[in-house]
């Protein structure tokens, strides 16, 4: 099994640092925006993004995670999944501009249950999706609107996410497909 | 998980799984929309042979905040009262698509009987079973304990060192045995404290200290007192003289409240008999849980529910 690296930790760091820009730039400015991130890595990449948000414009990286895992369209079909802790911000969302992000958008079915949990929460004023890679292969018509890297795929290859504060190590890796 | 019949059954990672599950669903009674669609489509059938109040209610709104759908069955005015058999019953259920049964039946073993003589395929939660076990509210009463000890940082903890007294008619609860196994599972010391008639026979083998002095008990200042209810429908002989001498002794008094410590818990599984095992000053202080443990009962439950039932096999 062969894993070829596509990202490393600077190529990591600088994605976010546009996609930051990009988010500052469509939201013409920092006020009232919220980050969400979808665990396990996009709270992790959540958390970067709001640091360097706040870096830009101090107050504005708002961050908070948001499980899915009770919304998802595949739960019988799959061993019983333990869910994870959603935090939403102190402001909660109700008109402000939410961000998801998460760290690799596939199929669109996570976004799917993501957009159902926060109907449950809240009435953003707009929702936007962040994704560090998108690798195609979508099942329903969701897109995102700050991507990290574009990576176009074979179904059958993996794409591993790897961050320093889950991982040990910040890297995006591409594996298998050749076999 | 496939059945939750028993707490002796659970592993302590188990255990800790379930109750930080609960941390989740508990999230979800904060929110203006308390519901989640996880088990959309599925049927849960509350099968009670005996009377409740705040079980059968509690496993209904737990079903009710997952989006399942609840069949209430209550043996009084049903079949049952015209001589139906437990098989018959269950083969029922089974033919109208249950996916999930909560049992309560007044003789012990009940529940395991219907997860293992194949009459019905679904996962079978026990409700309380005669004297033998009421393993969710074992789980409430673990999770009351651990969110009050370790608040916003529960989360992956077990109950290390925590020293739980149980207080009153041993004998015939559920709800003590249910807790011995799980609250030991969990790392916490168990001591009975009853009069001897409410003893049970056999009590050697479980990991537990018997006093039968409640002054004594307390003196050692536990984490956690939980007075038993005294369930007049199964005082079918002498246990003790009277009430007012059970008050006396083993009653948590005004008295008894003031020498216990200001952090030790005062736990109750209800309906409490004010003045008889609880007086009315401990049932409302500050460090009684009796409404944590009630609303605390709906998130295990939905906890329950929610490893029971969704998932290709069961496994978390």
């Amino acid at each position: 099994m062969t894993a070829r690296l596509v990202l490393q930790s600077a190529d990591i760091t600088r994605a976010l640092t546009r996609i930051s820009h990009e988010i500052l730039e469509s939201n013409r400015g920092a006020s009232d925006l919220v980050l969400l991130g979808i665990p396990t890595r996009g709270i992790v990449l959540a958390r970067r993004l709001g640091e360097i948000l706040d870096s830009i414009e101090p107050g504005s990286g708002t961050v908070g995670f948001l499980d899915v895992t009770m919304y998802r369209d595949d739960l019988a079909k799959n061993p019983t999944r333990a869910p994870s802790p959603t935090q939403i911000p102190a402001g909660g969302i109700d008109g402000k501009t939410v961000v998801l992000v998460d760290d690799v958008l596939y199929s669109g079915r996570t976004i799917r249950a993501a957009l159902d949990a926060l109907n449950d929460i809240g009435r953003p004023r707009a929702v936007r999706l962040a994704a560090l890679v998108d690798r195609g292969h979508r099942e329903l018509p969701i897109r995102a609107d700050f991507v990290g890297k574009n990576l176009p795929t074979a179904a059958s290859e993996r794409i591993n996410v790897r961050l320093l504060e889950v991982d040990g190590v910040d890297e995006v890796t591409i594996e298998g497909g050749d076999a | 998980m496939r059945h939750l019949l028993s707490t002796r059954d659970l592993s302590r990672a188990e255990a800790v799984a379930i109750l930080d599950v609960a941390e989740d669903m508990a999230d979800v009674a904060g929110r203006e929309i308390k519901k989640l669609p996880a088990l959309r489509g599925k049927t849960v059938v509350n099968l009670f042979f005996e009377d409740s109040t705040r079980t059968r209610i509690s496993f209904e709104a737990a079903a009710k905040r997952l989006s399942a759908d609840v069949i209430n069955f209550s043996a009084k005015g049903s079949s049952v009262s015209k001589g139906e058999s437990l098989k018959d019953t269950a083969q029922t259920l089974a033919a109208m698509g249950a996916d999930a049964v909560v049992v309560r039946h007044p003789a012990s073993g009940a529940p395991s009987v219907l997860a293992q003589s194949g009459w019905i395929d679904a996962g079978i939660v026990n409700a309380g079973d005669g004297t033998h076990e009421h393993p969710t509210q074992a789980l409430l009463d673990a999770f009351t304990i651990r969110r009050r000890l370790h608040g916003a940082s529960a989360r992956g903890r077990d109950l290390d060192g925590v020293t739980v007294t149980i207080v009153g008619d041993i004998l015939h609860s559920r709800v003590a045995r249910s807790n011995v196994w799980l609250l030991s599972t969990l790392g916490a010391h168990v001591t009975f404290v009853a009069p001897a008639t409410l003893v049970p026979i056999g009590i050697g083998d479980w990991p537990v200290t018997v006093g039968y002095d409640l002054d004594a008990a307390i003196a050692r200042q536990p984490d956690v007192v939980m007075m038993l209810r005294i369930q007049g429908e199964r005082m079918n002989a002498a246990f003790f003289p009277t009430a007012r001498e059970y008050a006396r002794q083993w009653g948590l008094d005004d008295e008894r409240l003031a020498k216990l410590p200001a952090s030790s818990l005062v736990m109750h599984p209800g309906p409490m008999n004010r003045g008889l095992e609880i007086s009315a000053k401990a049932a409302d202080s500050a460090q009684s849980t009796v409404l944590e443990q009630v609303a605390n009962g709906v998130s295990i439950r939905m906890a329950v529910l929610y490893l029971l039932l969704s998932g290709a096999n069961g496994e978390l």
